[in-house]
């Protein structure tokens, strides 16, 4: 029933809604139309179109989309025109500049993530259904903080401003928001709220990449956009790329889920084989932690973040020992593997789509839709990887441990094509080096 | 399939190799790198250009022919799928379907097809020997996303060959084209290494001063070049920057004009700009890259090592040979760097409070503003150059044109570096009141002349002695320590003073008689100052903390001239600007092809993914009804449809259901 929305079934509350962000479209378009390009006004109508039809499409966003609209309202008209003000306004210092609402963000996806995981192991619905609303209110708190930053980029300078997607930092907020809406979209279609313990696992690691990236490396201060970024194919390109990796994050953590949920016979042999596999990568990461920065000519942080990669590993190994052994927690191995397969059918449509936007842009930005950069050729590895996944689900028919585990492994492939490129490899792509 | 999962994997090994190893990189480098055995295995593999070697585009063709292929084999079946209903279905088939049930009763056909139209179904009747069959379907497009998505395959992959250089590959193959590997002006390159401008689809580079035409355009081709040949001629009027108020870059532009190669008349003019190509007869003109294109400098030369520093006026452009002091040098410029914004660091705002403040506490309250708090600063024109003497070692030197203004005094700034890479060490030259280096170089004169060091010593020595009461052979030992001082720092500066101490003095007494020399030293340079004024029949400069400023800095790039390796400096005065920027003309048909491909993707996967097929079937026949419903959804959703289908198609009467 995904693209079916006939009018008739509409509640007159849709029509309010799309009345909105129709007015909400036409105002910015009023106010700032003159500003932009037609490929601008051509993306400002396709986005109030757009969210008219998120909000049919998915009745909770009705109240979402314009609850984040009135608290950026409000963050940036206490503004006054002023990036100062910040400093001694009350709403502004605690709550809604962008960087507070960030930290409220980061804050909230941590607790979370806690309270789902007390909810899982004690099995208490309450306590789910209060990680759901704390997760809620984080995206919310994502949502508005990207939408202030973005105006707080122009009170930087009006040459300055742009939207804010065009650097890691941002896009990690991007990526949280993204990440967690597709969640709650499956959390309630599903009514399966114990997903939530895994899937905050992976947004709580990107929470924890942002504090760092801040905290150490004052990577929210704006900057303004260099000249192969000023393109509206950005505006576009990002987003849609983000949708793909939120979603096959959902799909490995849920792969992940399937694992636990799922008893499944383990000789003893392998069971030690397994262990001993995790021990000797316990071994690996904290040797890469202690001196890959030597071994491969990278910044002490990238190797830090390789070590929590093969950390990861190393736990992924124990689970594999251990299958099944959340089997009463969980929802049924075929909601997750459900689920699992249709947030991979997302990622894969939008990062094809982003994967063309990039190439249709690398066209206008450097002579050559395709030009085997190694962001693009790792963009490539990653759909072919996802097409094969959902080849042998389609075509063989194939099912279960082999799927879980290849979009874990997926998930490992396009870390490295998003961070991995980033850290360790040369390009033209380097917006986001480390 | 198994081939083709295998080839798809060797594809991706070699993509990966490709992204680890940097590609099209000159072959000497390579060979530096990784060594005569590695390269002698790399090369013939083809690792440097992975996704232009034959075998890669070979894998390529085969995976392109095999997707046609399936395509091939599956079409017929499938469009008879698309375009059928199956109204011939039996009673029995329909039993044995995963969703059907039976009712007695009719049918009340025109409600029936009524809902059908509302919920979006197509049908056909099939009334025949008293059984009425109604067969249904919607969303068939799916099946239709099948041939869009694979198809979409072969397209991108034919739009992609078009503008591959596999024609070019093969004329290199046969020994019709071969690349130029000798560096000759492009109007000597011969014709086995010049492609014509009917040339399918290429990709070149070409860089032009302002001012400048060109006619051709270079390709990159391992070990050497081809010369690509345009039917037109690009001039270049201006390339400009514009500046964000940070300092970073925010435009790069060229004014060009596209002339005509044979009149010579304009034929289209435009600006180009990164993300702006510029089209002009199915070529796209794109901003690559930019530089200097040649400014004429005018340089000040101080002759460093003559008893007394000697001024040379010099106007200078591109490599020479210049002699100094009787050796021979050349002097190898680079470009001319007009706006060089540098990161001057962290801004951070006085510490009011002598309480230190948690590094924690800091972090987070600077990550409450979303401003940058780095501090931009632009240091004005530099010209980077190499002096090369006879034995071919080369020191790079980077010297700016505009003082330096550090804490209200101004300098002008000398970089040198003896080694490739290494981070430049500057010189701070301090300036005079009117802005010059003369009095710098004027007291360098007289702290290296060894005949002003006695009278430098006497006149430290009276003062210091002005008080009087020591007697005449402390005064003599005083001033032989002076003159000593002088000339140990005469001979190399404070590394030279600081190797004398250690030599001679024992290790307990060093720091105070390293701080003793020091002061006598810094008493000798006023004195100095002094005896250059006279010299140059200039007043004598009052002392002052500005003064003082300046002869405690004159000392220290006196001592940093020591290790400058140089035997002039070259203060730079003046330029005429001339830029240069770079272009890259690509001619490429496959792109449309490849857009195409493109679009077909989308629809495809859009189709397979997101249209459900559902086939309903409505059979009566001797006063019963069978419903019975296909669809390739997930279970529980066509459950939940068939619910809502059984509730509208079948008469109230409907009894069990057989099975599901």
């Amino acid at each position: 029933m995904m693209m079916t929305l006939p009018l008739a079934r509409r509640t007159p509350l849709d029509f309010v809604f799309a009345v909105l962000m129709l007015a909400a479209g036409g105002y910015a378009f009023a106010r700032y139309g003159q500003y932009m390009d037609y490929y601008e006004h051509g993306i400002l109508l396709g986005a109030t179109l757009a969210l008219v039809w998120f909000g049919w499409f998915w009745p909770a966003m009705r109240y979402f989309l314009p609850g984040a609209a009135v608290l950026a309202l409000l963050g940036t008209s206490s503004y006054h025109g002023d990036l100062a003000t910040a400093q001694h306004s009350f709403i502004l210092k605690y709550f809604l500049a962008s960087q507070s609402a960030v930290m409220w963000m980061c804050v909230l996806y941590f607790i979370a993530t806690v309270v789902y995981w007390v909810g899982l192991v004690r099995r208490a619905n309450t306590v789910l259904s209060i990680a759901s609303g704390l997760t809620w209110t984080a995206a919310l708190a994502a949502l508005t903080a990207m939408l202030v930053r973005w105006y707080e980029s122009y009170l930087i300078g009006p040459d300055v401003g742009h939207i804010p997607v065009s650097n890691l930092y941002e896009v990690f907020i991007l990526f949280c928001l993204i990440t967690t809406l597709m969640y709650l979209y499956y959390e309630a279609r599903f009514k399966a709220r114990t997903m939530g313990a895994f899937v905050l696992l992976v947004i709580s690691a990107a929470v924890g990449f942002i504090l760092w990236y801040s905290l150490d490396r004052q990577a929210h201060e704006i900057q303004p956009l260099i000249p192969a970024l000023q393109s509206w194919w950005m505006k576009i390109h990002v987003p849609a790329n983000f949708i793909g990796y939120g979603a096959f994050s959902l799909s490995a953590m849920l792969g992940v889920a399937w694992m636990l949920a799922s008893p499944i016979e383990r000789k003893p042999a392998t069971r030690n084989t397994l262990h001993a596999l995790a021990l000797a990568s316990v071994v690996l990461a904290l040797a890469i932690g202690i001196y890959g920065a030597s071994w491969f000519d990278i910044s002490g942080a990238a190797a830090q973040l390789t070590m929590g990669g093969v950390l990861c590993g190393a736990v992924l190994l124990v689970i594999a020992a251990w299958p099944g052994v959340m089997a009463k927690s969980l929802p049924s191995p075929q909601v997750l593997e459900e689920v699992s397969y249709r947030a991979v059918s997302v990622g894969f449509l939008f990062f094809t789509i982003a994967t063309i936007l990039g190439a249709a842009w690398a066209a206008d930005a450097w002579g050559g839709y395709w030009s085997w950069d190694p962001k693009e050729t790792w963009a490539l590895i990653v759909w072919l990887n996802y097409a094969a996944w959902l080849h042998v689900r389609l075509v063989k028919g194939w099912r279960g441990e082999v799927l879980a585990w290849w979009s874990v492994i997926g998930l490992a492939v396009t870390t490295f094509a998003f961070l991995g490129v980033n850290m360790f490899l040369s390009g033209l792509h380097s917006y986001g080096g480390l | 399939m198994r081939f083709a999962v295998s080839l798809l994997t060797v594809l991706a090994i070699a993509s990966v190799i490709g992204t680890v190893l940097k590609q099209g990189e000159q072959y000497v480098d390579y060979r530096i790198e990784f060594g005569e055995f590695w390269f002698a295995i790399f090369k013939p593999v083809g690792l440097f250009d992975v996704y232009h070697t034959s075998w890669f585009l070979l894998i390529l063709g085969f995976l392109v022919l095999s997707t046609t292929l399936c395509i091939w084999r599956h079409a017929p079946g499938m469009l008879r799928d698309i375009r059928g209903y199956r109204e011939n279905a039996t009673r029995n088939s329909l039993r044995l379907m995963a969703h059907n049930a039976e009712a007695d009763g009719e049918v009340d056909r025109t409600a029936a097809q009524a809902y059908l139209r509302q919920a979006g179904y197509r049908w056909r009747i099939l009334d025949k020997d008293g059984v009425w069959t109604l067969a249904a379907k919607k969303g068939v497009g799916q099946r239709l996303g099948y041939f869009f998505a694979h198809a979409a395959i072969v397209v991108i992959c034919i739009g992609g060959l078009m503008d591959g250089n596999l024609p070019l590959k093969l004329r290199e193959l046969v020994g019709n084209k071969v690349p130029e590997t000798r560096d000759l002006p492009q109007s000597k390159v011969p014709a086995q290494s010049r492609l014509s401008p009917d040339n399918l689809s290429f990709r070149g580079n070409v860089t032009l001063p302002e001012g400048a035409v060109a006619d051709v355009v270079f390709l990159n081709s391992g070990e050497g070049f081809f010369v690509q040949d345009l039917p037109f001629a690009l001039r270049l009027k201006q390339f400009q920057v514009d500046y964000y108020s940070t300092g970073m870059p925010k435009r790069f532009a060229s004014s060009i004009d596209v002339l005509d190669p044979q009149t010579g008349k304009v034929v289209k003019s435009g600006v180009v700009e990164v993300n702006k190509p510029l089209l002009y007869d199915g070529i796209a003109i794109y901003q690559a890259s930019f530089g200097d294109g040649g400014s004429p400098l005018q340089l000040t030369g101080w002759h460093l090592n003559r008893p007394v520093s000697q001024k040379f006026e010099a106007r200078s452009r591109s490599t020479q040979s210049i002699d100094l002091d009787g050796k021979a040098y050349t002097l190898e410029f680079g470009d001319l760097r007009v706006t060089n914004v540098e990161n001057m660091g962290k801004n951070t705002p006085d510490q009011t409070s002598a309480v230190a403040v948690n590094k924690l506490e800091q972090a987070l309250a600077s990550s409450q503003s979303v401003k940058s708090t780095s501090t931009m600063r632009n240091l004005g024109p530099m010209i980077q150059f190499k002096l090369r003497d006879s034995s071919g070692q080369a020191v790079e030197y980077q010297n700016y044109m505009s003082p330096f203004l550090d804490d209200g005094a101004l300098y002008l700034m000398t970089g040198v570096r003896k080694e490739i890479n290494a981070p430049f060490q500057y010189v701070r030259i301090p300036l005079d009141d009117d802005m010059k280096v003369d009095t710098f170089m004027r007291l360098r004169d007289v702290m290296l002349d060894s005949s002003a060091w006695a009278e430098i010593a006497k006149r430290t020595t009276d003062k210091a002695f002005q008080g009087g009461g020591f007697t005449e052979t402390k005064r003599a030992e005083f001033a032989a320590v002076t003159e000593m001082i002088l000339k140990q720092f005469a001979q190399g500066g404070f590394p030279r003073i600081d190797a004398f101490i250690r030599e001679k003095v024992p290790e307990d007494k060093r720091p105070s008689v390293a701080q003793t020399y020091l002061k006598i030293l810094q008493g000798a340079t006023v004195d100095a100052m002094d005896i250059a004024q006279q010299r140059a029949g200039l007043q004598a400069v009052a002392m002052s903390d500005t003064q003082y400023r300046f002869l405690m800095d004159s000392l220290v790039a006196t001592s940093g001239f020591f290790e400058y390796g140089s035997p002039v400096y070259l203060q730079p005065s003046g330029f005429t600007e001339v830029k240069s920027s770079g272009f890259q003309l690509t001619r490429s048909p496959g792109k449309r092809v490849v857009y195409l491909g493109s679009i077909l993707l989308v629809i495809g996967i859009f189709c397979m993914f997101y249209l459900r097929e559902e086939r309903i079937w409505l059979r009566s026949e001797n006063g019963k009804t069978v419903l019975a419903l296909t669809g390739n959804r997930r279970s529980a959703d066509l459950e939940s449809a068939f619910e809502r289908h059984r509730a509208a198609l079948l008469p109230a009467t409907s009894k069990e259901e057989i099975a599901t």
